[in-house]
């Protein structure tokens, strides 16, 4: 079909250079690392990536002009595959955590971990999956998100798991973007009109009791997201302080996500992303 | 630098030398009121018709089957909102802005491509749009890279190549729920009976029937008529479907020796009509959730704006 | 425009496809302001690996010659064959040409 084409267009290099983020990575357990251990902190971050994902994919054909469409499409890819990769390294690393399907199921264990877990076996945070609102809920969702997925990503760079240093090398650039993007709107919707500060205020007060999930202790294996706490503070502070938007005074949700707490939302989710799926069991695609 | 008027019968004269040559006409160009309106209108069509056919494969992003799955549809969608935004721009050439075409097709002035319409059931629906609606589409485009106007082109040249993929997906997709259990194969059966009229009819009426198609090819804004790229459409997928293992629902379908082509049955030209007139199954909904889109953004860009301007101001 | 008070402003792409090269027109989006159009420019036409740099120019901003001026901007350059490499016949022996 090639041929058919006018003109030289040769100027876009579509298609290449895509980069195999495992390539030439040491894929066995390191010794001294549980596997049990180095499995369940996948799942944490892959099930944040994943519920976070699945929401923000929500949002294709619904965002205020074509050029956020695209924008928000890419961090939910982004994400996505950050899911994979987690999801992938957590059964490799025990498989014991993946479900069992019918004998002969060509279902991958990426998609056995998604599609055939039910709610309380998630171990993402909260904030990834309630509910969607207006513009201003997906900014300030994707501020407090990311701010701390950055923080862990960064130190997770030097993890004694070569695949989580990977995935974490790989995340540290699509997830300062994401950082980036949250960043700007913020500030734009915080100065923009009356009713974009008023949204934005009230966005920011629904969120806030789940952003001290995002940096509550967890001891074991891996960066504890509790050690990011003061930098996540921080960078929060300066974005409060450059938008003029004060931090929000309201307690924190008890309980965590890591730990199975989640709220009902999650289960609606669950049911719509794993309906085709559950159908066929042993269905390929 | 002074320069002197020019007579309109010279350039005229001029536009249609360029026409001729097969050579493009670029935006600052003097061109006729009829060619501009005739593009704005082809164009703008085609760029709604990427906006809204967003929604039905989007439908199933939240439900895809698999992760890659899940990933190659999103990737596939947001692309067609690329393709709309490429579209609107070579529009804007023409001194027509995105909010006006946005206007026209949201108060109905405008129309989109009929086939987005039809529900989208089941998530083989997700691989049948992939091969048959757009590789209906890619036979559609494919000539309009050689499009006499050249933003046009050069927009069409940057969609087919992010297209090559979006018809290969589909049809990977199909070839695999074939390997699967009974119950898949069933759904992709279903799936090319209820989308191969339709997909047909994506070409537009019988050429004796479409009243603008030959000024539009006489000036190489259209490269092929209806039926031409029907009739090369059909040829084309017939041995898919052979190699898919699928049944296309057209008793009529068989290999003409003298023709050399495949004879096939009637579309349903009322039932076209019908889908055109706004009487297709999905019509309103598809306008309703473009229209909520639009309304419900329009605080964010009107505080993107303020925004901008005071910080222009400090 | 009754549909949009204030559209936001029209830019134009450009990107540098790989190092060495020069950055070429890609296409236009709409930007609030200029931070957001280079976002915009880099979500929408890069997704492909399309490029390592991005400009983008406020569409108004771009001063372009008419078609009236056509023949005085461009005739002088028509004739000077000798700028253009194929104007030369070099046998086809001669490497590295």
């Amino acid at each position: 079909m090639n041929d058919e084409y006018a003109g030289d267009s040769s100027q876009w290099a579509f298609g290449t250079g895509f980069e195999d983020p495992l390539a030439g990575v040491d894929t066995t357990v390191p010794p001294g690392v549980d596997p049990a251990e180095l499995a369940a902190y996948c799942l944490m971050l892959g099930d944040d990536a994943l519920i976070m994902s699945q929401r923000l994919s929500e949002w294709c054909s619904r965002a205020p002009d074509l050029e956020e469409d695209i924008a928000l499409a890419n961090m939910a890819l982004d994400l996505l595959g950050q899911a994979r990769l987690l999801l992938t390294r957590a059964a490799a690393a025990d498989p014991g955590v993946v479900p069992v399907l019918p004998e002969g199921s060509p279902v991958p264990a990426e998609d056995a971990l998604a599609f055939f877990r039910d709610a309380e076996q998630f171990r993402n945070v909260r904030l990834a999956e309630v509910e969607n609102g207006d513009f201003a809920h997906v900014v300030v969702r994707l501020l407090l998100f990311s701010v701390a997925r950055l923080a862990v990503l960064e130190r997770l760079r030097t993890s004694p798991d070569q695949v989580l240093a990977a995935v974490a090398a790989k995340g540290v650039k699509e997830v300062a973007y994401h950082r980036d993007w949250a960043g700007r709107w913020f500030l734009t919707l915080a100065q923009g009109t009356e009713e974009s500060r008023r949204r934005l205020e009230a966005a920011l007060d629904a969120l806030w009791p789940y952003q001290a999930e995002l940096v509550a202790p967890r001891p074991g294996f891996g960066v504890d997201p509790a050690t990011v706490r003061d930098e996540v503070d921080a960078v929060l502070d300066q974005v409060f302080a450059v938008s003029g938007v004060e931090r929000p005074d309201r307690a924190p949700l008890p309980g965590t996500g890591g730990e199975g707490a989640h709220t009902g939302a999650l289960a609606a989710l669950l049911a719509e992303m794993q309906v085709v799926a559950r159908a066929h069991p042993s269905g390929r695609w | 630098m002074t320069t002197t008027p020019v007579e309109p019968e010279a350039l005229e004269a001029a536009f249609e030398a360029t026409i001729a040559r097969h050579d493009r006409i670029e935006p600052r160009d003097w061109m006729p009121d009829a060619y501009r309106r005739t593009l704005v209108r082809q164009m703008a069509q085609h760029a709604h018709s990427e906006i809204i056919g967003m929604q039905p494969e989007g439908a199933w992003i939240g439900r895809a089957p698999s992760l890659r799955r899940k990933a190659i549809l999103l990737a596939k969608v947001q692309d067609e909102a690329g393709h709309g935004l490429y579209l609107y721009s070579a529009c804007e050439t023409l001194g027509v802005s995105r909010a006006e075409l946005t206007d026209l097709l949201l108060t109905g002035r405008q129309k989109y491509s009929s086939i987005f319409n039809y529900p989208t059931l089941s998530y083989a629906d997700v691989g049948t749009i992939g091969w048959l609606v757009d590789g209906a589409a890619i036979c559609n485009q494919v000539p309009l890279c050689r499009t006499s106007y050249g933003p046009y082109g050069r927009a069409m040249i940057r969609i087919c190549k992010e297209e090559s993929f979006h018809q290969r997906q589909g049809y990977e997709l199909l070839m695999t729920m074939m390997r699967g259990t009974d119950a898949q194969r069933e759904m992709v059966q279903e799936s090319v009976n209820r989308f191969w009229w339709p997909a047909l009819m994506m070409f537009g009426p019988p050429d004796t029937d479409s009243p603008n198609s030959a000024r539009s090819m006489a000036w190489g804004i259209k490269r092929n008529s209806n039926d031409e790229l029907r009739q090369k459409f059909v040829d084309m997928t017939v041995p898919q479907a052979e190699a898919l293992g699928v049944t296309l629902p057209d008793p009529d379908l068989r290999w003409n020796e003298e023709r050399g082509h495949h004879d096939f049955g009637e579309p349903d030209w009322d039932e076209l009509a019908a889908v055109i007139r706004g009487e297709g199954p999905c019509n309103a909904q598809r306008m309703a959730h473009r229209r909520a889109a639009h309304e419900d953004g329009a605080w964010v860009r009107e505080a993107a704006s303020a925004f901008a301007e005071r910080a222009g101001a400090r | 425009m009754s549909a949009d008070r204030r559209e936001w402003p029209l830019y134009e792409v450009f990107v540098r496809g790989k190092r060495g090269l020069n950055h070429v027109h890609v296409g236009s989006l709409h930007a609030a302001d200029d931070a957001m159009a280079v976002r915009h420019a880099r979500d929408v036409y890069t997704r492909r690996n399309e490029g390592v740099s991005i400009w983008v120019v406020r569409a108004d901003a771009i001063t372009a010659s008419s078609p009236d001026e056509k023949d005085p901007m461009f005739a002088p350059s028509g004739d000077k064959v000798y700028r253009h490499p194929t104007f030369y016949d070099i046998p086809d022996n001669v490497p590295h040409m």
